[in-house]
């Protein structure tokens, strides 16, 4: 049976040995040698994480595949997976995210070949890791982990202000977690010695020292997230990090904020979540707004795709903080579309930036002229960017939008006015890039997609467009734990 | 045979001090082309020791020499890790003194004795050995500083430890004649015993603790007792600063926990010392961190790194509990090995007459050789206490004791640890970024004998490996405290 194979730990480690496999094809020589490893390490760990998607029950609630074996005895450590649906679709997303980064780095990517595709091999296990940890400890562990791939990777195949980007992210990052920490070791002598998360769902903490966890918690979340204020990292990470780094960033890191949101903070300590929420609810709103209004005003290409995850990623963050089942569900569901969504964006804007190399929008201008192809499917995700109906982000906006009338109409209103600003940044940007006259003999002279990018795009547009149509795959296996998490949060557990 | 089993606990310094005699009298009678066989000598004394103490080893606590010298499975452990420190460390110096007219027989017999030293330090279960092994090691150390004759810094930096040092150590002689004063006995176990029973006079008892911690902070290397230390490492020849810099933070520690823990550990006092390690602790993760961030020099800049991490040892011992002491253990050993590893590095890129010690040297060392490259990525993100290294788990089991502790200085204690270890990250990735980021200004190749290339490559990935399963470290290290005290 399929179940018995421990599916949860291939899909950490396959990645994880691949990229090892991957390193020691050693020098650029081999680096034919260490793409072809690379793709089918990628491809194995997609593979593998397909079974978890059909052999999922989306009626029981509760984890599936769980696997434990002890792994630190002296503090009660154990090697704990296990998911449910939330964590189901984001392994997907980022099994799914890490071949088209393979795929995407092809070409483009000629110095250090293997370091830069076991980087990302690495990243991809770590994350599913963390998507899947049920042990505190382990979570944390996979949690930090990534850090390192993705500072290597800003860091060495980054643009020209890579240095400062790669530590901010990392100092900014590190500085959100290890408060986090001090929270679960506080947990872990809380519970009487134990790190397991389910253990810490149960356990009753006052309200003073749940306020405490929650702002622990907060800042090494919202950090990730990145919510406003704490927003500065992304831009400059994303502007510097080299495209497949852009993809990863958007497409999974980001969710990592969130999911520990869903995973760790409303569980553990629901009635800090409570009193807390209007504090997060108005940071999230802030973040649709006044992230959005920024992103209207940007010059490069990246970095206002970078804002527009922003004001996205607070829509998620709302949705969360309403507590109920149609805000969290399309907080999730936004989670995956704007996974798709974001990494589409940013591979058309490396597509761009690998011909012109420039990603400022005023250096083009009538790509339409030359790209026919690029500028169709650049259209849709401009499309799906901005909230069209047909388009998966349309389904996630929507259902956070419900879930936020039923708490205050005001902020149902406010977060509604993203689909006027997401129109209006992601259209403008995509009208002055792609209409008009062709700018200059730069874009005059480009070529249209290779069949490689056309397949990396391809299979994004499609993605987007099921997920738009036919979100019912998605939404189905969500019911069930979102009812437990909203059972979780409405049950007090002060004494 | 029954004559000489009283002497069994300290069967592995009987051996050790009958080898260095003999190497130190083979030495005289080989040319310089076959020096090779002191080195040989030395490592097989090491191994040696190794053995017997793995085989004198037991549960229970062994004293001889009339109390003085006692034998617990905490010393066993902390032994083994100091000859398999020494054994190491003298595999990266080999080719840098070879290098530099350093391979002398002097410099071998000086470890030895200083290990001697160090060995006495963590078996002394009275004031009088514990003195002893500390001089016996801080002598050898000062005149091994001093072993480059022509340097000037060398000479400097060997002055410089000398008088500190000495004033240390009249610090914590005068503490411990207090102690004597105060109780009447020199001997740690009734020592406890008299200030147990409340026959001691406080006043004198709290006068001569604080002369003791001061003491135990010049070893240590803790603000406001760390000016030495980043002197002495600068300008001592790498490989004695990687002897300074590593092995003796374990019998530090032992010393602690025998004068401390085992001697001063009444409650009334626990409380007076743990404010005074309190202020220590925080100064020292400030002022190490903080100051590690202006350095361009490595050695200088690991020296501030240990006055940092010497403040994550103190917070777990000032946590008061078994837990505590274990998880300081367990980080002084997995300090000694993320320095061996870092010194080990340095002493790599050195080559004749060039000293590797500066930042710059580092630059670029993924494209002179990738796996080095990796190895100090391990070895810096190890000391930053990034996962899935082992150093993570150091800080981890610490500060897990500092909050265990429930007293009124756990949360700003650990959310201060946290905030500097923050800071701290930030001069590692630095090296970290001049190593992957930046272009090389040189091209020499890197090409070490083999021993040290394998053994540099096992201690670089024994910061993943023990990251990934701390579990048999950990727990030999807690139930070692457990059983010793």
């Amino acid at each position: 049976m399929l179940t018995g194979m421990n599916l949860l730990s291939l899909a950490i480690w396959i990645p994880i040995a691949a990229g090892v496999l991957v390193l020691a094809t050693g020098s650029d020589g081999n680096a034919r040698i260490a793409r072809v490893i690379a793709l089918v390490g990628a491809i194995l760990g997609f593979a593998v994480t397909l079974p978890l998607y059909t052999g999922y029950n989306p009626q029981l609630s509760g984890f599936q595949f769980e696997e434990r074996l002890p792994w630190i005895e002296s503090f009660n450590v154990y090697y704990h997976l296990g998911i449910d649906g939330i964590s189901l679709l984001l392994i997907l997303l980022n099994s799914f995210t890490t071949v088209l980064v393979v795929i995407a780095g092809w070409e483009v990517i000629k110095e250090r070949v293997a370091q830069y595709l076991a980087a990302f091999l690495f990243l991809s296990g770590f994350m599913n890791g963390v998507f899947s940890a049920l042990d505190a400890l382990l979570f944390y562990v996979f949690f930090e982990a990534t850090l390192i791939p993705m500072f290597i990777i800003i860091g060495v195949w980054g643009g020209p202000n890579r240095v400062y980007a790669a530590v901010k992210f990392f100092l900014y990052t590190l500085l959100g977690s290890l408060l986090a920490l001090v929270a679960l070791i506080y947990l872990y002598n809380l519970s009487g010695g134990s790190f397991s998360l389910i253990d810490y769902y149960q356990l009753p903490i006052p309200l003073m020292p749940q306020v405490l966890i929650f702002l622990a918690f907060m800042t090494a979340f919202a950090v990730k997230v990145p919510m406003w204020p704490v927003h500065t990292w992304l831009p400059d990470a994303h502007v510097e990090a080299p495209t497949g780094g852009s993809v990863v960033l958007a497409a999974i890191m980001l969710k990592l904020g969130a999911y520990g949101f869903i995973r760790l903070s409303l569980p553990i300590v629901p009635d800090a979540s409570h009193s807390l929420a209007g504090f997060v609810i108005a940071l999230s709103l802030i973040a649709v707004v006044y992230i959005g209004l920024v992103a209207l005003v940007q010059s490069d290409m990246k970095k206002l795709i970078a804002y527009s995850s922003i004001s996205h990623m607070g829509f998620v963050t709302l949705g969360i903080f309403v507590f109920n089942a149609h805000g969290m569900e399309g907080a999730i569901i936004q989670m995956i579309s704007h996974g798709f969504v974001s990494g589409a964006l940013f591979l058309c804007v490396g597509v761009l930036y690998d011909r012109v190399h420039s990603r400022r929008i005023a250096d083009y201008g009538g790509v339409v002229n030359t790209m026919p192809v690029f500028a169709a499917l650049f259209m849709l995700f401009a499309m799906a960017n901005s909230g069209l109906p047909g388009t998966s982000g349309f389904v996630g906006e929507f259902l956070v939008i419900m879930g936020a009338v039923k708490v205050n109409f005001w902020y149902a209103a406010l977060a509604a006015s993203t689909l006027i600003w997401g129109a209006a940044y992601t259209l403008w940007m995509y009208k002055r890039v792609i209409f008009g006259a062709v700018a200059n003999d730069r874009v005059a002279g480009l070529r249209d997609l290779n069949g490689r990018e056309f397949l990396v795009l391809g299979l994004l547009a499609l993605a987007v467009l099921v997920m738009g149509l036919w979100p019912n795959p998605f939404a189905e296996v969500l019911h069930a734990p979102v009812n437990e998490l909203l059972n979780h949060v409405m049950q007090t557990k002060l004494r | 045979m029954s004559y000489i089993t009283p002497l069994l606990p300290a069967y592995p310094e009987i051996l050790l001090l009958g080898m260095i005699c003999v190497i130190m009298v083979a030495d005289l009678f080989v040319s310089d082309d076959n020096r090779f066989l002191t080195y040989a000598l030395t490592q097989l004394t090491l191994v040696g020791c190794f053995l017997t103490t793995l085989l004198t080893a037991g549960i229970e606590p062994v004293t001889t020499f009339s109390g003085m010298f006692v034998d617990d499975l905490m010393a066993d452990v902390l032994k083994l890790m100091l000859y398999f420190g020494v054994a190491t460390l003298l595999v990266y110096s080999r080719p840098y003194i070879t290098a530099r007219g350093l391979f002398r027989g002097e410099f071998f017999v000086l470890a030895l004795f200083a290990t001697l030293g160090m060995m006495i330090m963590i078996s002394a279960s009275h004031l009088l050995t514990l003195y002893l092994g500390l001089e016996l090691f801080s002598l050898s150390l000062y005149s091994m500083v001093a072993l480059q004759r022509d340097s000037a810094t060398a000479t400097e930096a060997a002055m410089k430890y000398f008088v500190l040092g000495a004033l240390a150590s009249g610090m914590l002689l005068y503490g411990m004649s207090m102690l004597y004063g105060a109780t009447g006995t020199l001997a740690i176990a009734q020592l406890a015993d008299v200030i147990l029973t409340g026959n001691a006079r406080d006043p004198v008892l709290v006068f001569a603790l604080v002369f003791i911690v001061a003491g135990l902070g010049f070893k240590l290397g803790a603000v406001p007792f760390h000016m030495w230390v980043p002197d002495v490492y600068h300008g001592a020849p790498t490989a004695v600063t990687i002897l300074i810099g590593t092995v003796p933070k374990l019998a530090s520690f032992a010393f602690i926990i025998r004068l401390l823990v085992q001697g001063l550990g009444a409650e009334q006092l626990v409380a007076e010392w743990q404010q005074m390690l309190i202020v220590m602790a925080v100064l020292s993760l400030v002022i190490g961190n903080v100051t590690a961030i202006a350095q361009t020099n490595l050695k200088r800049m690991l020296a501030y790194s240990t006055i940092g991490h010497m403040g994550f040892l103190l917070l777990g011992i000032l946590s008061g509990d078994v837990v505590g002491y274990g998880a300081s253990m367990f980080y002084a050993v997995v300090y000694v090995l993320m320095n061996l590893g870092a010194f080990g590095m340095i002493l790599l890129l050195s080559r004749g007459g060039f000293e590797a010690e500066n930042l710059e040297d580092f630059k670029g060392l993924n494209q002179r050789s990738p796996w080095y490259a990796f190895l100090m990525l391990l070895l810096m993100f190890s000391m930053a206490g990034v996962p899935p290294t082992v150093g993570f788990y150091a800080k981890l089991v610490v500060l897990q004791a500092v909050l265990n502790a429930e007293a009124w200085w756990s949360v700003p204690l650990a959310t201060v640890a946290v905030l500097l270890s923050v800071i701290g990250a930030f001069y590692y990735l630095r090296l970290v970024k001049l190593m992957y980021f930046d272009a090389p200004t040189e091209a020499a190749p890197i090409a070490p004998r083999t021993d040290v290339r394998v053994i540099l490559s096992l201690n670089g990935l024994a910061m993943l490996g023990l990251g990934i399963f701390p579990e048999q470290l950990l727990a030999l290290c807690l139930s070692s405290i457990q059983l010793s005290l």
